[in-house]
């Protein structure tokens, strides 16, 4: 396909567009029409993808009229986004910067400020895309999100929902109704650094770290590497072998050294080429190895 | 749209762009990409900046749209002098979506840093200038406004 040759300047597919105003009859439509059917929320990614005649849905279902999509809350331990919360309204949240900082850097880099006006954090999620800036903070937070469908709801851990690049585990039934994010207990720092080259580039590599010390042990660890491999990943081998151990310089630069170990970075088509894969298993031991120092020096205050 | 109320028909596929420049007749925001990465069709929605490229018209439905040329005039006009002054203007395609842009700005951050500007107009594109006196034109406007803060023209 060369985009040279196609006409952006109009959406010149046809469809059927559905503004439901609940979810359950979202989720009737979905049960209809299935896979020919597409829900449109921020549409910065679905209408692209329309433009490019990369998709075909004869369908439209826009979700954005349904309340119960909407917002974000504190609930207790956790915080509940909305499917269609958009990206700039998370990232002016000031609980989400206080309590969750990786999220709220990690959204403050995506595109732009119109496009994070547009976009929404449920679309960046179904997108699935291996280097979304979203998803390696939401990994080492242990994000769930909640799907439904006419037959009612489910719940999943973000780690069980991607399959692919643009792949997730939904039905084509079902829709994203919302993400939790449980709230990490004081003790816990976090942080995200992405590598990309200017502007609204998408991330050559990109990486989340959390640690919760206790008696100034490692408690918990997560670490998530994007753009390495097929889905955004935890680098489990890594977290692991910084359970219970003081988390010293040293200490992190060998997680560091096991995580660059676990990236399956695939071949891509010349077009999505932002690096290689040697690149991103040298340079993933370096972002690694940053973002554990900079969570760890949070916690004690210290950046 | 610019403070007037307006009723169109409009397909389904009819884009926000294409009812703002072939229907209304507004043709200062313009079309360039197509695909979101340039900013060039950049209006405001409820006061909020969008990309009219990547909007189906139905969704403006009961919703205040302005376009560059709706643009509280105080805002237009240490806009465009500003501009004109430092050198943001070459062709000027790009230039009405940095309007656009730039009265959002220096509505949410009246006295910008030169970091904050560049990370709020991150999203336009320009292929002539270079960037540096658009930057110094934002700078200069948001002087020129006396850092106050200033309510759309609309509704």
């Amino acid at each position: 396909m060369n985009l040279n040759l196609i006409n952006t300047r109009i959406l010149s597919t046809s469809f059927d567009y559905f503004e439901p105003s609940t979810v359950e009859e979202a989720a009737d439509i979905l049960g209809r029409y299935k896979e020919h059917a597409a829900v449109l929320a921020g549409g910065t990614d679905l209408l692209v993808r329309m433009k490019q005649k990369r998709i075909d849905p004869k369908y439209l279902v826009d979700i954005k009229r349904i309340a119960k999509l909407k917002g974000i809350e504190q609930n207790r331990d956790l915080i509940r986004i909305g499917a269609t919360a958009t990206m700039l309204e998370i990232q002016t949240n000031e609980f989400v910067k206080e309590r969750l900082p990786a999220l709220h850097e990690a959204i403050a880099s995506v595109g732009s400020v119109q496009i994070r006006n547009m976009g929404t954090l449920g679309g960046n999620l179904c997108r699935a895309s291996p280097s979304g800036d979203c998803l390696p903070p939401l990994l080492v937070l242990g994000a769930r999100v909640n799907l439904l469908d006419s037959g009612g709801t489910r719940v999943l851990p973000l780690d069980q929902f991607f399959k692919g690049p643009g792949k997730t585990a939904i039905k084509p039934s079902e829709i994203l109704m919302e993400i939790h994010v449980p709230i990490p207990p004081r003790g816990t720092g976090m942080s995200f650094l992405k590598i990309r080259r200017a502007g609204m580039d998408l991330a050559k590599i990109n990486a989340a770290a959390l640690l919760t010390l206790e008696d100034n042990a490692v408690q918990s660890c997560g670490i998530a590497l994007g753009s390495v491999a097929p889905t955004p990943i935890r680098a489990k081998k890594a977290e692991a072998s910084l359970i219970g151990k003081k988390a010293t310089d040293e200490r992190l630069a060998e997680a560091a050294a096991i995580a660059s170990e676990e990236v399956r970075p695939y071949a891509e088509s010349h077009r999505h080429r932002r690096s290689t894969a040697q690149y991103r298993i040298e340079v993933s031991r370096v972002l690694v190895r940053r973002t554990l120092e900079l969570a760890r020096d949070r916690i004690a205050g210290r950046r | 749209m610019n403070g007037k109320r307006e009723q169109e028909s409009v397909e389904a596929n009819t884009l926000l762009i294409n009812l703002i420049r072939d229907k209304l007749n507004l043709t200062g925001t313009k079309y360039a990409c197509g695909i979101g990465e340039c900013g060039a069709c950049t209006v405001l929605m409820d006061g909020k900046p969008i990309l009219s490229c990547l909007t189906l018209a139905i969704d403006a439905d009961g919703k205040s749209i302005v376009t560059v040329e709706g643009l509280n005039d105080e805002i237009s006009r240490a806009l465009t002098e500003s501009f004109l002054e430092e050198g943001a203007v070459q062709c000027g395609f790009c230039t009405p979506g940095f309007m656009v842009i730039s009265s959002y700005l220096l509505n949410e951050k009246p006295a910008p840093t030169e970091e904050e500007i560049k990370q709020y107009t991150r999203g336009n594109l320009c292929r002539c200038t270079g960037y540096v006196g658009i930057i110094q034109g934002i700078k200069k406007a948001a002087e020129k406004l006396g850092r106050q803060r200033l309510m759309y023209k609309s509704t």
